[in-house]
């Protein structure tokens, strides 16, 4: 699985797409985010972190599979 | 219209607002200003998108407004890159038969694109760059 980032998540990480090692096993929002926490610390402390898979907005619990497009949205700041 | 670009064209969307059964227009321009969050100095800004997910979030936004008011025509066109101060970064407009109404719908549509739209802005100081919104 990889992870499409964005605005300060890719500045935070240094990249614009982070791969999930296939020995990490992350198969929900919240596992995701959990694992990214710990990896990159950076992430914890944002306003906010939201996830979103296949383009949309997920919820904590929405489950996550190598198929799906998934990634980091940090607060929204357009307009 | 719902797009992004890298120019904002103020004549094309007011074109594209035009409709025989509006008796008003409501524009609103949202633009590069010299100072941020208390501190002066900004230099320019960068603005970045999650582009097809942004243009899906538009939609869903103007879906809703439709519902909402009765709306001939509207317009959501946003930027992407680099801008310096005074130039347009967003544009929303909807014609409606009664201003109220068009008023109301463009207030609505601002408002929802900067809570849930993923595009991020980042500021540009002398001294620094900050990305807007990020941190508490």
């Amino acid at each position: 699985m990889e992870i499409k980032l964005f605005g300060i998540t890719k500045d935070i990480v240094g990249r614009d797409m982070l791969p999930v090692p296939a020995n990490i096993q992350v198969h929900t929002v919240t596992e995701l985010k959990e694992w990214l926490y710990q990896q990159y610390p950076g992430l914890e402390k944002l306003s906010a972190l939201a996830v979103a898979v296949n383009q949309t907005y997920a919820e904590d619990g929405t489950a996550l599979d190598s198929t799906k497009e998934v990634a980091l949205i940090p607060p929204v700041s357009g307009g | 219209m719902i797009k992004l670009v890298t120019t904002i064209d103020i004549n094309e969307a007011y074109s594209a607002l035009q409709h025989p059964e509006a008796g008003g227009i409501s524009l609103f321009i949202g633009t590069v200003r010299n100072h941020a969050s208390g501190k002066s100095g900004v230099t320019q800004l960068d603005f970045e998108g999650y582009e097809p997910m942004a243009l899906k979030e538009m939609e869903a936004l103007a879906e809703t407004a439709r519902v909402k008011w009765p709306i001939k025509k509207l317009v959501m066109i946003h930027t992407l890159g680099t801008k310096k101060v005074g130039e347009p970064v967003v544009i929303i407009g909807t014609s409606t038969a009664h201003r109220k109404d068009a008023f109301d719908s463009c207030k609505f549509l601002i408002d929802e694109l900067k809570k849930s739209v993923p595009i991020w802005k980042k500021e540009y100081f002398d001294d620094q760059t900050v990305w807007v919104n990020s941190h508490p």
